[in-house]
C-alpha cells in the first residue's frame, strides 16, 4: 500500500445479515475494504458472495441491524442510485452492455441517459470513450461493433463504462471465468493500474491462484458466515481451500476400484479447433473426472460423445463394438445420455410440466396400443423417478421453473435415466445448485455408478472431481494431458495443475 | 468508405444490388433508365417508406407492429370525418389531425404492450384485428369521395417535359418522405432517446439495469410508428382522392419484408433510415423492372420472396471484412 495512503476506507460494513425464506444466506457479516486496495471475495458456490456483493450495490437490503458506511459516509439503507452516486459499480457476470452498438457506445453509455432527450454528440462520446480506456493503458479500436469483440475485450469494455462513471470501487464477478491466461494476464494488469490511480476493486474469482496474485487481502465466507479476513502473504492455495470449505467438508475422497467391465472407449478422437488426440476408456460402475479451464474442450468432447458433432479422426466404441453416431438420437438408442451445461437453457423447458419434462427423452416408450401417448404410463414414470431421486416437488404438473436450481438439476437427471442409459455424460452438474443440495446430487452420482453405470463427470471446479470421482483426467488446449488418482494425488496438486 | 461499409453493411450490400440491378435493367429494357420512370418511382413508394421509418423505430426498439396499416386506413375514416366537422380545414390542420390519431393509435399499443407485459406480436395481431373489425363495421364497408379539396388536388412540387412530350413530376408526398426520413434520422441518431431505443432493443435487461425508462421506450416506438402510419394514411388518400376502408390491408408485410430488407433486425438493436429507404427501393424497383420486361404481375410476388430469402440467407457475410482482407493482402 502507498505512503500516502488515503485514510477513508472505501467500504466499511458490519453486522449484515440476510434471510431468504427462514434461511440464512448471510450472518452476521463484516466486509471491509480500504480505498485503492485489491480485496478478493472467496468461498464456495452458495456461500453468500453473491449476496453480499447484492446488498453492497444496493439490490437487496440487509436485516435491520447493518451498520453500512461508504467512503466514510453513513448510510441507513442503500438504493442502486445511491450505490452509483456514491462511486460503486457492478461489473456482472453477464457484463450488460449492447451487442449492436460500438465500443465507444458503450463505454459512454451513461452520457446517454437520462429521461429529457438531448442531441448526441459522437465526439463528445468518443472522447469520453478513449480518455476511460487510456486510464486503463489500453487500446481498443472505438468504432468496432461490440458484438465482435472476444469476451476479454467485452470485459475491458465493462470495466471502462464503469470508470466512465467515475466509480471508485468496483466489483468483478467472477471477470476471468471465461477468459484464456493471457487474457487473464491482461485483465489482471488492468486492475493493478486501477489499484494504483486509487480505484479499490473487489474481486471475486473461483482461481485461487489468481486470487493470491493480485489482492492484498481475501474476505472468505462459508455457509453465509465470515470465516476471516487475511493477507494474502504468506497464504497458500491448499490453505485458502481449507478455510473455504471448511473442516466438516474435509471428509474421504470417494475414489475406489471400479469392478465393472470397459464399457466406453474413445480412441485418438479429435475435431480440429476443438480436441485432440483424446483417448480414455470408462468401466462400468466408474465414476470418471474430467475437469479443465473453460475453452479446454470438455463440452466440445461431450457433444461428439452424444452424437452432436462429429469428430474428424478416431473411434468411440461401446461394448466392445464400434459407434456411428450420426445425431443425438443415435446417442440416446445406444445409451447414451447427457446431462448439459446449460441446465436453464438447454436441460429443461422451463414453462412445461415437470412431468412433461421427466418423459421427453422417452416419448417413444410410453405409447399406448394405437401409439399415442399414454397418461398413465408416464404418471407410472415420472412418479418412479421422483422417489428414486428424492426430488422434492408439489405436484408432477407444476411447471419446472417453480423448482429450486438443485430440484431442476435432479429432474434434468430423471429425464435422462428414463432412457435406461448405459454411459452418463454429466457437464458441469452443479453450476448454480448449493452447497446443500450439491452433496445430494454427488450421492446420487454415486447410487448410480454402484448400480454400474459409467459415469464421466465434467466440471471445472477441480474440489468437485477431487472429491467425487475414481479417477480425473485433466484436459488442456483440447488435450488430455494428465491423469490422477485423487488417492494418490493431492487436491492442492492438481488445482495447481489446472489453474497454471 | 472502410468506416461506411464497416458501420453499415447491409445498407452496402444493399446499395450495390441496387445499382447492378439497375444497371441490368437499364440495359434490358430502353424505358427504365428515364426521369419519367424514376419520378414515378418515388412517387408510388413514398408511402411505404414514411411507414417504413415508422416501424423501423419499433424494430429498434425490439418490438414488431402488424397493425400499422390498418391503422392508417382508421386515421383515413377520423381524418375524414374530423375535418369535416370543423368545416374542412387545410394542411396544417390535416397533418396535425393525420399525425394526433396515429399516435394516439401507437400509443394504444405500447400500452397494452407495456401494461400486461404482452409481447407486440400478439398485442399488434389483436390491435390489427380489433381495428379493422370497428373500421368496416362503422363504415359499412363504404368508401368516402368527399375530401376536402386542399387534400384531393394534387400538389406538384416539381414538373418538367421531356424530349418525347411526356412529363417528369414529383409530388407532396415525396417530400413529406424526405421529412419523415430526416425527422426520423435525427431521433434515432442523434438524440440520447434514439440511443436508448437502441440499447433497449439490443438488450432489454441491461438497459434496465442502466436505468432506462422502458415504458417510456415502448410508447416512443410505437407512438412514433402511429404518428408515421397516420401521416402516410393522410398521403395515400392524397394521392387516391378516395379512402377505402380495406386498401391498405396486406401492405404492413410488404412494408415489414422491405425494412428487414434493409438491415432492420427483428430482434432489436440494429437498423437505419437509408436501408428502409433503399429496401423499399429494391422491392419496388425489382417490381418496376418485371412490369417492363413484360413479367406477368402474378410472379411479382414469387420473385419479392426469392429476394428477401436471398437477402435474409446471406446476411452474415461482412463486405467490410473482404475489404480489410483486400487492403492488407
Amino acid at each position: 500500500m502507498p505512503a500516502d495512503a488515503p485514510p477513508v476506507d472505501a467500504l466499511r460494513f458490519s453486522g449484515i445479515a440476510k434471510i431468504f425464506g427462514g434461511v440464512k444466506a448471510l450472518d452476521d457479516v463484516s466486509f471491509t475494504v480500504g480505498a485503492g486496495e485489491v480485496h478478493c471475495l472467496a468461498g464456495e458456490n452458495g456461500c453468500g458472495k453473491s449476496t453480499l456483493i447484492k446488498i453492497v450495490t444496493g439490490v437487496y437490503q440487509p436485516e435491520p441491524g447493518a451498520r453500512m458506511q461508504i467512503f466514510g459516509q453513513d448510510y441507513a439503507q442503500i438504493s442502486p442510485t445511491q450505490a452509483r452516486k456514491a462511486g460503486i459499480a457492478v461489473i456482472w457476470q453477464d457484463l450488460a452492455l449492447f451487442a449492436e452498438m460500438t465500443v465507444a457506445e458503450n463505454i459512454a453509455f451513461e452520457t446517454m441517459l437520462g429521461n429529457r432527450p438531448r442531441g448526441v454528440s459522437y465526439s463528445r462520446l468518443r472522447t469520453a470513450a478513449a480518455s476511460a480506456l487510456a486510464r486503463l493503458d489500453v487500446d481498443l479500436d472505438l468504432d468496432a461493433r461490440l458484438g465482435d469483440l472476444p469476451i476479454a475485450q467485452r470485459q475491458i469494455v465493462a470495466i471502462a463504462r464503469a470508470l466512465v462513471s467515475d466509480a471508485r470501487l468496483i466489483f468483478m464477478d467472477e471477470p476471468t471465468a471465461s477468459l484464456t491466461q493471457s487474457e487473464t494476464d491482461a485483465l489482471l494488469s488492468v486492475v493493478r493500474t486501477l489499484s494504483a490511480r486509487g480505484v479499490a476493486v473487489v474481486f471475486v474469482s473461483h482461481r485461487l491462484a489468481e486470487v493470491l496474485e493480485i489482492s492484498s487481502r481475501v474476505t472468505v465466507l462459508r455457509d453465509g458466515k465470515l470465516v476471516g479476513v487475511y493477507p494474502t502473504e504468506g497464504m497458500t492455495q491448499s490453505r485458502l481451500t481449507e478455510l473455504m470449505t471448511g473442516s466438516s467438508f474435509a471428509q474421504d475422497v470417494m475414489a475406489r476400484d471400479p469392478t465393472g467391465s470397459d464399457v466406453l472407449r474413445v480412441d485418438d478422437l479429435s475435431r480440429a479447433g476443438e480436441y485432440e488426440g483424446v483417448s480414455f476408456t470408462l468401466r462400468g460402475g466408474e465414476v470418471l473426472g474430467l475437469t479443465g479451464l473453460i475453452g479446454a474442450g470438455r463440452t466440445e468432447l461431450c457433444h461428439t460423445l452424444f452424437g452432436m458433432t462429429p469428430a474428424d479422426r478416431g473411434r468411440i466404441s461401446l461394448n466392445g463394438r464400434e459407434l456411428n453416431l450420426s445425431s443425438n438420437r443415435d446417442a440416446v438408442a445406444e445409451g447414451i445420455a447427457y446431462v448439459s451445461e446449460d441446465r436453464l437453457a438447454l436441460g429443461l423447458i422451463q414453462p412445461q410440466s415437470i412431468s412433461d419434462n421427466t418423459v421427453l427423452a422417452v416419448l417413444r416408450r410410453i405409447t399406448g396400443g394405437v401409439g399415442l401417448l399414454s397418461g398413465q404410463k408416464q404418471e407410472a414414470t415420472v412418479a418412479h423417478w421422483m422417489a428414486e431421486l428424492a426430488v422434492k416437488i408439489g405436484k408432477p404438473a407444476d411447471a419446472v421453473s417453480t423448482l429450486s436450481g438443485g430440484n431442476q438439476q435432479r429432474v434434468v437427471l430423471a429425464k435422462w435415466l428414463a432412457t435406461q442409459p448405459k454411459v452418463l455424460l454429466l457437464d458441469c452438474p452443479t453450476v448454480g445448485v448449493d452447497v446443500g443440495a450439491r452433496a445430494g446430487i454427488f450421492r446420487i452420482v454415486r447410487q448410480l455408478a454402484e448400480k454400474g453405470l459409467a459415469i464421466l463427470l465434467v466440471s471445472d471446479e477441480v474440489p468437485e472431481v477431487y472429491m467425487n470421482a475414481d479417477r480425473v483426467l485433466h484436459m488442456a488446449g483440447g488435450r488430455i494431458v494428465a491423469e490422477w488418482d485423487p488417492r494418490r494425488t493431492g487436491l492442492s496438486e492438481m488445482e495447481a495443475a489446472v489453474y497454471a | 468508405m472502410h468506416r461506411f461499409l464497416r458501420a453499415y453493411p447491409t445498407e452496402s450490400k444493399l446499395l450495390a444490388v441496387l445499382l447492378i440491378l439497375c444497371a441490368g435493367l437499364s440495359i434490358a429494357s430502353p424505358d427504365f433508365l428515364t426521369l419519367v420512370n424514376f419520378t414515378s418511382l418515388l412517387n408510388n413508394n413514398a408511402v411505404n417508406v414514411i411507414w417504413a421509418v415508422g416501424l423501423l423505430v419499433v424494430l429498434i426498439a425490439g418490438g414488431i407492429d402488424i397493425s400499422f396499416a390498418v391503422a392508417a386506413s382508421v386515421v383515413q375514416y377520423l381524418c375524414v370525418y374530423a375535418l369535416v366537422a370543423i368545416g374542412g380545414g387545410n394542411w396544417a390542420i390535416g397533418f396535425l389531425f393525420a399525425g394526433g390519431f396515429g399516435l394516439a393509435l401507437g400509443l394504444i399499443n405500447a400500452f397494452l404492450i407495456h401494461q400486461f407485459r404482452i409481447i407486440s406480436i400478439v398485442v399488434t395481431i389483436s390491435t390489427f384485428n380489433a381495428f379493422f373489425g370497428l373500421l368496416m363495421f362503422f363504415s359499412s364497408g363504404r368508401f368516402l369521395y368527399n375530401l376536402p379539396s386542399w387534400w384531393s388536388n394534387r400538389v406538384i412540387l416539381w414538373e418538367y417535359q421531356t424530349a418525347n412530350g411526356t412529363w417528369a413530376e414529383l409530388i407532396l408526398p415525396v417530400l413529406v418522405m424526405a421529412i419523415c426520413m430526416a425527422a426520423t434520422w435525427i431521433l434515432i441518431r442523434r438524440t440520447t432517446t434514439g440511443r436508448q431505443l437502441y440499447a433497449f432493443g439490443d438488450n432489454p435487461e441491461g438497459a434496465r439495469r442502466a436505468g432506462i425508462p422502458i415504458g417510456l421506450m415502448q410508447a416512443i416506438a410505437f407512438g412514433w410508428c402511429g404518428m408515421m402510419a397516420g401521416i402516410g394514411g393522410l398521403m395515400q388518400a392524397h394521392i387516391t382522392k378516395e379512402v377505402i376502408p380495406n386498401a391498405l390491408v396486406g401492405r404492413e408485410l410488404e412494408v415489414l419484408a422491405a425494412v428487414v430488407l434493409g438491415g432492420a433486425r427483428l430482434g432489436g438493436g440494429r437498423g437505419s433510415v437509408l436501408g428502409c429507404f433503399l429496401g423499399v427501393l429494391l422491392v419496388a424497383i425489382t417490381q418496376n423492372g418485371l412490369n417492363l420486361l413484360g413479367v406477368s404481375p402474378y410472379a411479382f410476388k414469387m420473385v419479392v420472396g426469392i429476394i428477401i430469402l436471398l437477402a435474409i440467407s446471406t446476411s452474415n457475410l461482412d463486405p467490410a471484412k473482404w475489404f480489410a482482407k483486400g487492403g492488407k493482402v
